[in-house]
């Protein structure tokens, strides 16, 4: 479950004058839905995500997770609750260590100690894990994750993310830089995993119909607010053009608004 | 002269496997290392000359030495206090333990002025073996050099283990031998354990390490602590091998320990940790083979003792270059040389 009130995040920029990225985000995502985060470039999106995780500071507001104020918590300690994807299939593996020993660091959160990372038992499950990907990867076990392909190290940094059973799953654009062969089988496993894992998700995308098909509620952005926000019986009979009308509507209302308060 | 060549390469390939730690798995320039190596060896010493003293039933000499200063000493008083008369058999391995923990504290501290004070790592490294090169002077008693003849480490390993009637020459190179193999062995073990695979994540991709709840910054701390333990005790074996500690003892050592890591990897390629730690021993031997030849035979070519300085920074050049050149044919599956980021 997520929970976020009046959250604000400004970055400092030239002129001694910071620019607010996020004004004033309330949202809250109930255990076991899915969300889908739209937006032009520049709405906040990433950094909404990234403030969740914990990578960028807060100016104001909180976020709950799971019941829980992790506004002040570092990063690695809301790491805990959290599974993680982003765009690059690069940044959420190792790549000049082999499959296993990148699933065995994955597979729990927290201190680590001196056991032994892959006993015969747990390299057993690890290999049911990867069998799951379908990929041929459970074969490749002890090779180094950097010889994989981008599709194969995205499918593998999605299976690491909710290996340890997070409550929150928070993707950023993590089929953009795929093929679309590839981002449409990242897709389909995602789907899997969230039903399967039972988790809260945030789905960031540029793509209308990857927003309809992947959530149950898709919520629109636009300069660090929150737009529109669509569910239910609404969301289930939009097709990507209403959704692409409505994203026009909302920002012309804006507009608008703002006429009225310049006028 | 083999032996020689074994028995130093041994040695200081420890410190090379401390090295390996910080610059390849940590990815953390670290040049502590030119203040633990004497760390270790000075705690060593002093360890050893602070029980000579308990010996003669003179304890207050300790206490005093310990007010001077150093975990080293520090440890020295505590051998003082806990091992009575007649267990002199202690001191042996008190003295290595202690030149451990005199190294891993100077890592200790590089890590704090590194993470708390946002120094970057080699500024942070050269602040503590500035700092360090006070520290070791106190913690020789204010001299520069203390002689290791009694309750010398390795010796009395080897005399212990080995009978009288093995020659010193075959019995250091065991004893040597026997170090480098077991602290190799332990590091192999632990880079297969739970925490030793975050350690090898941290430099690979600090990113992962994170999203997998563990605090960075504990980590990378208890990482640089080992790597300069074990520099730590390669001081202090090296202290025991040359028969004293002296407050020089670390002056370019950061560049022969570099060279031996880089030999390693230009010999064998691998990907497997142990691979990779136990070639790092062999970088050393192979490393301090060259020097000897250099300075046996490099006469030959006008090459003075004075210039194996020159030649150990033109073997790292030589490395890298080779590495790069290496790096550059496809299908080259090992990371050799430094790490392309």
């Amino acid at each position: 479950m997520i929970k976020i009130k009046g959250l604000e995040v400004s970055f400092p920029q030239g002129g001694g004058e910071d620019r607010k990225v996020l004004n004033g985000i309330d949202l809250e995502v109930p255990k076991g839905q899915t969300v889908s985060i739209i937006g032009s470039n520049g709405a906040g999106k990433s950094t909404l995500l990234n403030a969740i995780a914990g990578t960028v500071p807060l100016c104001a507001g909180s976020i709950l997770l799971d019941g829980r104020d992790c506004s002040k918590d570092p990063e690695w300690r809301r790491s805990s609750y959290l599974g993680r994807v982003r765009q690059n299939p690069m940044a959420g593996t190792a790549g000049e260590m082999t499959i296993l020993d990148n699933l065995a660091l994955a597979a729990k959160k927290g201190p680590r100690g001196l056991h032994l990372a892959v006993s015969k038992t747990k390299a057993k499950a690890l290999f049911e894990q990867v069998a799951q990907l379908d990929m041929g990867l459970e074969n490749r076990l002890r090779e180094n994750v950097s010889r994989l392909s981008g599709g194969q190290r995205q499918a593998l940094t999605l299976l690491m993310a909710v290996l340890s059973h997070p409550s929150v799953l928070l993707l950023d654009e993590h089929t953009a830089a795929l093929d679309p062969g590839n981002a449409e089988i990242v897709d389909r496993l995602t789907k899997r995993f969230i039903a399967e894992y039972d988790l809260t998700a945030l789905i960031v995308t540029h793509d209308m119909k990857q927003a309809l098909d992947q959530a149950d509620r898709v919520v629109m952005m636009h300069e660090g607010r929150i737009l529109a926000d669509v569910s239910g019986v609404q969301k289930g009979k939009m097709g990507v053009s209403d959704l692409v009308e409505l994203f026009r509507q909302s920002r012309g209302k804006e507009y608008a608004e703002d006429r009225d308060l310049l006028g | 002269m083999i032996e020689g060549i074994l028995v130093e390469g041994l040695v200081y390939g420890i410190m090379a496997l401390g090295l390996f730690i910080s610059f390849r798995i940590l990815d953390f320039p670290d040049l502590t290392v030119e203040g633990s190596f004497p760390a270790g060896a000075a705690a060593a010493g002093a360890i050893v000359a602070g029980l000579g003293r308990t010996l003669v039933s003179r304890a207050g000499a300790g206490v005093g030495l310990g007010a001077a200063g150093g975990l080293g000493t520090a440890a020295g008083l505590a051998a003082a206090v806990t091992v009575p008369t007649g267990l002199a058999a202690a001191a042996p391995v008190l003295a290595l333990l202690g030149g451990f923990a005199a190294g891993a504290l100077a890592g200790l501290v590089t890590s704090f002025i590194h993470h708390r004070l946002k120094v970057p790592p080699i500024l942070a490294g050269i602040i503590t073996m500035t700092g360090f090169y006070s520290i070791n002077l106190r913690i020789l008693g204010g001299r520069p050099n203390l002689p290791l003849i009694k309750n010398n480490p390795l010796l009395d390993f080897a005399r212990t283990w080995l009978g009288p009637g093995v020659s010193q020459d075959i019995s250091l190179f065991i004893a040597a031998l026997f170090a480098a193999l077991l602290v190799a062995g332990l590091m192999d073990l632990f880079f297969h354990t739970e925490i030793g695979i975050a350690m090898g994540a941290m430099g690979d991709n600090e990113a992962s390490v994170v999203q997998a709840g563990i605090n960075p910054v504990s980590l990378r701390s208890l990482g640089i602590a080992l790597a300069n333990g074990l520099v730590g005790l390669s001081g202090a074996l090296a202290a025991s091998y040359q028969g004293f500690a002296d407050v020089n003892f670390g002056a370019g050592i950061v560049a022969s320990g570099l060279a031996s890591v880089m030999l390693g990897e230009l010999l064998i390629k691998s990907q497997f940790i142990g691979v990779q730690i136990f070639r790092v021993l062999a970088g050393s031997i192979l490393f301090k083979g060259l020097m000897y030849a250099a300075r046996s035979w490099g006469y030959l070519a006008g090459i003075t003792p004075n210039d194996l300085r020159l030649l150990t920074a033109l073997l790292i050049i030589g490395s890298i270059t080779v590495s790069k050149y290496a790096g550059k044919k496809p299908k080259s599956l090992s990371r050799s040389g430094g790490k392309n980021r």
